[in-house]
């Protein structure tokens, strides 16, 4: 599953024992494609000596403040832009 | 979800955030230069880094600094990976 910039992912909350770049505020969160990057070589087992292929691809998802911090007092407009791996995004519905 | 010590975006807390610069000790730059080189020679990747690091106990973590977190880190999977043998960093630090 691939996306394209301005799609709207959902980032995956399933549970991950070990090491993964998903930040825990995020997971569970819906966000918009903001940019496609390169494909990366996978932390998540290169983490534990293996040479993480096949590289993964990451986005760079752009998220509300508001849809993250329900007490978030700041502006509307707010918002975080965080790299993720596509392994973590389903498509939102 | 639990989640480890490292992975602490929106944890609720009154502290200030601290902005002050400070100068590195002569042993961190010591610290960068050899994780450097162990990433160069191949004998252990940043993945391996993080990991190790969020592996810490939480009380451990949070009582370290940056760089006594990759000195923790380099030494555990050094001694992982039989590079390091168990006690052999506190014994050259004893002579």
């Amino acid at each position: 599953m691939s996306f394209t910039p301005g799609e709207r992912v959902h980032v995956s909350s399933r549970a991950h024992n070990g090491h993964h770049r998903t930040p825990g505020y995020l997971k569970g969160k819906t966000g918009t494609v903001e940019r496609v990057h390169d494909r990366f070589l996978n932390p998540e087992t290169r983490a534990y000596g293996e040479d993480g292929t096949p590289a993964q691809r990451l986005y760079l998802v752009g998220f509300e403040l508001g849809d993250l911090w329900p007490t978030y007092r700041g502006g509307a407009g707010d918002r975080l832009a965080a790299d993720v791996f596509e392994h973590w995004l389903e498509p939102a519905p | 979800m639990e989640r480890a010590a490292h992975d602490r975006g929106g944890w609720p807390t009154d502290a200030p955030i601290d902005r002050a610069e400070h100068e590195l000790a002569d042993w961190e730059l010591l610290m960068d230069a050899i994780v450097g080189s162990l990433g160069r020679s191949g004998a252990m990747n940043v993945d391996e880094l993080r990991r190790a690091i969020e592996s810490m106990e939480p009380a451990a973590y949070d009582a370290a600094s940056y760089y006594e977190r990759w000195l923790f880190a380099a030494e555990t999977i050094l001694a992982e990976k039989g590079v390091l043998s168990p006690g052999e960093l506190d014994r050259r630090m004893a002579r």
